[in-house]
């Protein structure tokens, strides 16, 4: 306790000028000290100022801001008070930063290794040779995979986790002493973000860098940090040991972000007495994109074989990591894509393939929700032109009694009357989400398909949006397919949930058979993944462990499509013989070649 | 609505406003300027050729005696309108078509494109040149032509807009919604497109002016004894050694002009990326 702080902020603010030209800060009184080797976490929502602090650590301020006041002192240098060179002298050298979106990040004409080793380069530390010797250790350490010879591929070659780990290497090619990682791990899937976190925790463990990292995810940040700051509108709310805020919290903004990374869980409704047809059926349904081969399939497949019903009411949710096909299943069901084999039913009715030939009944009974509400409103349009769209062309609802309908609808998503005339730009992320989802109810609709509606969101806000479905779907009886990637908030509001790997279905069932084992290998990773609020978790999750060795693999198209990647695969069966679906006790179906009893019970 | 436009004039950068500023002055010698001729257009007023300034003839004389001012300001309407005019013609009959290749799909879009592509490869002055010496110079077939030359530029520009917010999250939902291919178009595309086609226009305005007066210069294009301000540049050539008024003046015309609808249009395209599209 006797050394002095590594890393010390007293006072900081910084400042910015908006659009009359008048200064106001965007964060300010910003007081923080961390030891040499000690990781210190911002968390906060966007906008609470996390990402303007930790690029003061660099001595940068974007654009039309500037660092206006206190000081930041790293090891023996005042960065407030050094000019451009010598800043440019730490950065990338002493100070390393780790960016979100690595694969924004990297330069896609210059290979890995260039990149890599550029820092070293600049500030003339060793020689290309010695530099390169370092990285392919740096990639070693970051359980990359072929860490010889990764160094000559490509930025389009790699994953996002692959680019995000590579991007660690460059910032710590030169040790530096303080690393600064802005939401290193929030672009990614789950089952990729504890592969990635495990690698950066090692590795700067290992090296005794001090770092910071920059998150608005609490559970990732039990993992990682010795200390916790929260932030929110550019001010401190609680700054403590990780224990205790994680533990303890004192301050109630801390707790409502602790209850919304929590969804809870909500009982299902009542069931409804059936008629004979579900709402929704879907039949062998097989699409993707590119011409239509003879045996049927698409060039490029995206979903197989899929079967689903959703009841009146219900809830179907579906999961999967980017690239499953879980938004295209809506985009099929909503007619955008046309299947290349398969039905669509809706109340009994086969559904025309694509839009020709759909009734404007049918349209209406299904309404589809955009994860992205920036791009999902049209920004020439006022709230109440987008609102009335649907009025007009479902129920020719026209003039004043469109208005007050429009109204009714504000006040259903809990959003105030005068935004009615707001142009689009105008409004917050989770206002235009609320807007997104009323636009939907105008048409009134017996089904809404979800696709990530909360993805976008920060995380109280994402709360607050499930919370006002969960409501809707009590008052008006509307069915929903709630696609998300985050299996937690899924088994929080769905009545049926579907786990969807590489467009194949690998789990269906009702929700009370996702909270007990055995799961499909699958599923089970998913749930491992899923980083718990405590220290320690990520050391004893045994997701993601590497699987056992296997034969090459048969070209039955048909194959396990989890098999590259499944901790469970059996030479000899899972290689050559196309899996099989079964049921479990639990009352979930699988489509795997193990039962119950040889299925891991974790 | 005039006080909306009012606002965003004052929003506009220094380099906007003087843009502005001269845009208005000839849209104004355009529509009033003739009223304020002193002489006729083509009456021979003045003693001597090339006159210099005087208080009879505030731009002094042309080559044949004729005032210039007067010349000038009836020069301006050919030029101002009939540029106005076919560019609004290119740019609203590139932009219809280029709405309907991208609502339409691959079906209308391959084949209308290339065609396109034909067009864009003919060069614009020999292609008026021909035209003009086939049927004979007239303003209609003066329109004609350069609204004609400039379609498939502004096809190609509002096509790779369109196609590119046909993919967004927002038509694709109202594509769902079972909207038909004009209210997607209109509603849901157009809208969106305003700004860079206002730019597109702006351009197209200024390569107009510029291919009519060329046409002019060769003689081919508005006939004696009217003139555009291209015409009034070729008839006073001879003057030019002497650095009469006579050629200064329509050449400084033709200048201030398009320097200032460029002025303008890159304010207002720089403020329209300014908000956040």
């Amino acid at each position: 306790m006797s050394e002095a702080p590594h890393v010390e902020v007293k006072g900081l603010t910084v400042t910015a000028r908006n659009a009359a030209g008048e200064m106001f800060p965007i964060v300010s009184d910003i007081d923080f000290a961390l030891r040499r080797g000690e990781v210190l976490a911002l968390i906060g929502e966007s906008g609470s100022g996390k990402t303007t602090i930790a690029l003061t650590l660099l001595g940068h301020a974007r654009p039309g801001a500037t660092i206006s006041g206190g000081s930041i002192r790293v090891g023996d240098a005042e960065l407030t008070k050094l000019d451009r060179s010598a800043l440019a002298q730490l950065r990338g050298n002493r100070i390393a930063y780790i960016a979100q979106s690595a694969a924004s990040a990297f330069n896609p004409s210059r290979t890995i290794m260039d990149q890599v080793i550029e820092p070293a380069l600049i500030h003339d530390l060793m020689p290309r040779a010695q530099a390169e010797a370092k990285a392919v250790e740096l990639f070693r350490a970051l359980a990359l995979p072929f860490p010889d010879t990764i160094g000559v591929r490509y930025p389009h070659q790699l994953s996002g986790g692959q680019l995000q780990r590579l991007m660690a290497a460059m910032a710590l090619i030169t040790d530096p002493e303080l690393v600064i990682l802005d939401e290193p791990t929030t672009a990614l899937d789950v089952t990729t973000q504890i592969e990635v976190l495990r690698a950066f925790k090692a590795v700067v463990l290992e090296r005794g860098a001090t770092a910071i990292y920059v998150s608005h995810d609490l559970a990732v940040v039990a993992q990682m940090a010795d200390q916790i700051v929260v932030l929110s509108q550019g001010r401190i709310r609680e700054a403590g040991a990780a224990a205790q805020i994680l533990h303890a919290p004192a301050d109630d903004y801390t707790r409502t972000l602790m209850a919304a990374a929590h969804p809870a869980i909500r009982p299902a409704p009542e069931k409804i007495a059936l008629p004979a047809a579900p709402l929704l059926e879907i039949r062998g349904l097989t699409a993707g994109y590119g011409k239509i081969g003879k045996d049927g399939r698409p060039r490029i497949p995206v979903l197989r074989d899929i079967n689903l019903t959703i009841e009146r009411g219900a809830t179907l949710g579906v999961i999967g990591e980017s690239g499953s096909g879980k938004s295209t299943i809506a985009r099929v069901i909503a007619g955008l894509l046309p299947p290349a084999s398969g039905q669509v039913l809706l109340d009994g009715e086969v559904l025309p393939p694509g839009l020709q030939g759909r009734s404007r009944d049918q349209f209406r009974r299904v309404q589809l929700v955009f994860q992205n509400a920036d791009t999902a409103l049209n920004p020439a349009h006022s709230v109440g032109r987008i609102l009335a769209r649907p009025l007009a062309f479902y129920h020719d609802l026209k003039g004043n009694a469109a208005r007050m309908r429009v109204l009714e609808l504000l006040d259903l998503i809990r959003l105030p009357a005068t935004l009615i005339d707001r142009p689009i730009g105008g409004l917050s992320g989770g206002q235009k989400q609320r807007i997104n989802l009323a636009r939907a109810l105008a048409a009134d609709p017996q089904l809404i398909l979800c696709d990530e509606v909360t993805s976008a969101l920060d995380t109280v806000v994402g709360a607050a949006i499930l919370e006002l479905m969960a409501e809707l779907r009590r008052e008006l009886g509307i069915a929903t397919m709630f696609i998300s990637h985050d299996i937690s908030t899924v088994r929080a509001i769905c009545d049926d949930i579907l786990v969807l790997y590489s467009g194949t279905m690998v789990e269906t069932g009702p929700r009370a058979a996702f909270g007990v084992a055995p799961f499909h290998p699958y599923t089970d990773l998913l749930i491992g993944s899923v980083p718990e609020m405590r220290a320690g978790w990520l050391e004893e999750s045994h997701a993601g462990a590497a699987p056992p060795p296997i034969g090459g693999t048969g070209d039955h198209p048909d194959l396990c499509r989890f098999l590259p990647r499944c901790a469970a695969r059996v030479d000899g069966l899972c290689n050559t013989t196309p899996p099989p679906r079964r049921p479990l006790a639990k009352g979930s179906q699988i489509l795997c070649h193990h039962g119950d009893e040889s299925l891991i019970p974790s | 609505m005039i006080a909306s436009a009012f606002q965003r004039a004052k929003a506009l950068p220094l380099s906007g406003k003087v843009g502005l500023a001269l845009v208005i002055f000839w849209l104004a010698v355009a529509l009033f300027g003739p009223m304020f001729a002193p002489y006729p257009v083509g009456a021979f007023v003045a003693y001597d050729v090339f006159d210099g300034q005087s208080a009879k003839h505030w731009l002094g004389s042309d080559y044949l005696g004729r005032d210039v001012l007067s010349r000038l300001l009836s020069g301006a309407r050919y030029t101002v309108g009939l540029a106005a005019a076919a560019a609004l013609l290119a740019s609203s009959t590139g932009t219809a078509l280029a709405l309907t290749a991208a609502v339409g799909g691959t079906k209308v879009d391959e084949p209308l494109s290339r065609f396109m592509d034909m067009l864009i490869s003919i060069p614009s002055k020999i292609f008026s040149l021909v035209l003009v010496a086939a049927f004979g110079s007239s303003l209609g077939l003066l329109l004609l032509i350069a609204a004609f030359t400039y379609v498939p530029g502004n096809y190609r520009i509002a096509r790779a807009l369109a196609v590119n917010l046909a993919q967004m999250d927002y038509v694709q939902v109202a594509r769902a919604r079972g909207e038909g291919r004009f209210h997607i178009a209109i509603a849901e595309i157009l809208p969106n497109m305003i700004h860079p086609l206002l730019a597109d226009f702006g351009l197209r305005f200024v390569f107009i002016v510029l291919l009519l007066s060329g046409l002019s210069f060769l003689g081919l294009g508005v006939q004696p004894p009217d003139a555009d301000l291209g015409s009034l540049v070729r008839e006073n050539i001879s003057g030019l050694g002497e650095g009469a008024l006579a050629i200064l003046a329509p050449a400084v015309a033709i200048a201030t002009l398009t320097v200032g609808v460029n002025l303008l249009i890159d304010a207002i395209g720089f403020s329209g990326k300014g908000k956040g599209r």
